[in-house]
């Protein structure tokens, strides 16, 4: 496969049209040589060329560097669409609709906390409830559902889960438009009534870390962060409700593409036209799902800074824990970019990136519009996550996205073989991480060994233009599911 | 001949579930999707439930079959250790029991979280024997 590949930039490379029959348009990777080697170990290049089939895609079927192997997509994959004659596709956002991040500053310094900082972690770990099979918190009739999903984070605001300016401070106002919970299945209704306020398993994950590097003192400055300081991220989804309205419309778009005809590699690529029924329908539900995320990491953040408040003995507001940000990492989105010259109306699909939209966007909240949105991106639990910061290289050249996270490079059984859980825990603590999980089988799949480094992903993302770095943040406590 | 074995996937996990029959690669595909979620061995089997999904085709038939077990353990809060196929068409209807008992976080532990069956990868064939792979979003 890597021979075929073109290179056309230090960290970007093409897949050609011609290298399967039926792309419409290229593959962009954007890699470095070591990262574009791990990616064609497995399905992931090949995934690339897939997405290139899906109707009215525009330009090129783009990977970011932290590109592995997914189904249908690959993780790290960004499409966009024709608005007018383009297709939309729940394989290019996933099973975890809005999977995404959100990260709350502090104004308190690692220090500041040192004595109280396993009471805090244990404190944490008892409000917020996580992995699977345990009951949330908060049970939600058909109605409130419902309601949830037309408001999304201003529902829990409503309710009494944080501030007002915590609306303004998560991508779309915490509220993609357009939902239509009569779109959504009762079983998604069913699946999602008793999780909202719930972490979830897998990759999701509740970290307090501490800001150990500074590379952009402006940005840094703007979102909040300093060296030193004690924040919080929190990485969930859309839970059951995601997950069941994916599988519901994947069923669908299977029926639309018999029907019209549409010829695919890979039958997770289902896809609609954005202006069908089915294409409208989807859209709608999705956009339930969205909102049914950002209110979850809404309510998780609330039950976080509880939790300061009653260890620290003092309030939430005095202890200087805004929002930095909340970003989607799995979604669909219609938006306008330039296409050769022509502004454009575009579906643009990421499955496993961020948008990284730069200065000036009227989409990023008036206190960062000078500086560009902030781009959040989880590492594995023992190394580093990042804060980024969009570019208008990305508006230019990714439809204004970047990566999201460090990725796979180990399957999870492989990792369930290769590492024992308590000794991972014991290495952990022994670098001054602790570890609070809801089971160790669990804890074994996410560990760092099954990850690429995710400094390296973000280097590349910074040398090539498509995000700057801000901040580096290491774990200091984990909550995992 | 085993009833299944695990796929390695670099994200999420898959398995190839065999059988002497369709139906028993089906019945072993679920076996193997369920053991992925926590070990069989420590479910009793103090309850039983019928399922019933259609489909439009024999590989989607299993997708549904799958997606329908994953939605029972999550709504309902049960597992299950055995699958019973009791009345089928091998192509677009299939009538089944599954016996299990609650969940109890105690004695389950949770190994794998499994949000959904997906398409990618999705092979039904008969070789020596009959086989059936999906990959799971985990």
């Amino acid at each position: 496969m890597i021979e075929i590949l073109e290179q056309i930039d230090e960290n970007i490379w093409k897949i050609p049209v011609g290298y399967k029959t039926g792309m419409r348009v290229p593959g962009i990777v954007y890699a470095s040589e070591a990262l574009l080697i791990k990616a064609q170990e497995d399905k992931a290049l090949e995934q690339v060329a897939n997405v290139s089939h899906l109707p009215g895609i525009v330009l090129a079927s783009y990977a970011m560097p932290d590109i592995h192997w997914g189904y249908g997509f690959p993780i790290g994959g960004v499409a966009a669409t024709d608005y007018e004659e383009g297709t939309i596709s729940p394989g290019g956002v996933g099973f975890d609709i809005n999977c995404g991040v959100r990260l709350i500053r502090t104004d308190l310094l690692v220090s500041d906390v040192k004595s109280s900082f396993e009471k805090l972690m244990i404190e944490i770990a008892g409000n917020v409830p996580k992995g699977v099979g345990s009951r949330g918190k908060i049970r939600l009739s058909q109605r409130e559902m419902a309601n949830l999903m037309e408001e999304g984070v201003t529902w829990a605001i409503k309710r009494g889960y944080g501030w007002q300016e915590d609306i303004e401070l998560a991508e779309d106002g915490g509220c993609l438009k357009g939902a239509d919970p009569s779109k959504v299945s009762n079983r998604a209704f069913e699946r999602g009534r008793d999780q909202v306020g719930t972490l979830g398993a897998g990759n999701h994950f509740l970290e307090v870390q501490e800001v150990v590097d500074i590379f952009d003192e402006v940005a840094a400055n703007a979102f909040g962060l300093f060296k030193g300081q004690l924040v919080v991220m929190i990485h969930s989804g859309s839970r059951g409700v995601g997950h069941q309205i994916c599988t519901d419309y994947i069923k669908v778009m299977d029926r639309v593409v018999n029907r019209l005809g549409i010829v695919l590699p890979d039958r997770q690529l289902g896809c609609a036209p954005i202006h069908s029924q089915e294409g409208r329908d989807y859209y709608s539900a999705m956009a339930c799902a969205v909102n049914y995320a950002f209110t979850n990491r809404q309510i998780l953040a609330h039950w976080v800074r509880q939790s300061f408040e009653h260890v620290l003995k003092k309030s939430a507001e005095s202890l200087g824990m805004r929002l930095v940000y909340d970003v989607c990492h799995n979604i669909a989105k219609i938006e306008e970019h330039d296409v050769d010259g022509r502004r454009r109306k575009l579906c643009v699909h990421r499955k496993g990136a961020t948008r990284a939209f730069g200065p000036n966007s009227p989409l990023v909240p008036a206190p960062y519009r000078e500086i560009g949105q902030p781009v959040l991106i989880p590492g594995d639990m023992g190394s580093a996550s990042y804060v980024l910061v969009g570019t208008d290289k990305a508006m230019k050249e990714t439809f204004g996205s970047t990566c999201h996270g460090a990725g796979r490079v180990m399957s999870r059984s492989q990792a369930k073989k290769k590492v024992n859980a308590q000794e991972l825990r014991q290495n952990l603590e022994s670098m001054g991480i602790k570890v609070i999980a809801g089971s160790l089988g669990l804890l074994s799949e996410e560990a760092p060994v099954a990850y690429k480094d995710v400094s390296q992903v973000v280097e590349v993302c910074h040398k090539s233009g498509i995000a700057k770095k801000v901040a580096k943040m290491r774990p200091l406590g984990v909550l995992k599911g | 001949m085993q009833a299944f074995e695990i796929l390695e996937h670099t994200a999420d996990i898959g398995i190839k579930a065999y059988g002497n029959t369709l139906k028993e690669a089906f019945e072993n595909a679920a076996l193997g999707m369920f053991s992925l979620i926590t070990n069989p061995e420590n479910i009793k089997s103090r309850l039983s439930k019928e399922i019933f999904v259609e489909a439009e085709d024999r590989e989607s038939l299993l997708v549904e079959w799958l997606n329908e077990i994953i939605y029972r353990f999550e709504v309902d809060y049960e597992v299950y250790k055995r699958f019973e196929i009791i009345d089928w068409d091998e192509e677009y209807r299939l009538r089944a029991i599954v016996y299990g008992e609650e969940l109890d976080l105690g004695r389950h532990e949770i190994k794998t979280q499994i949000k959904a069956c997906s398409y990618h990868m999705l092979k039904i064939e008969r070789e020596d024997c009959w086989y059936a792979q999906v990959i799971f979003d985990v």
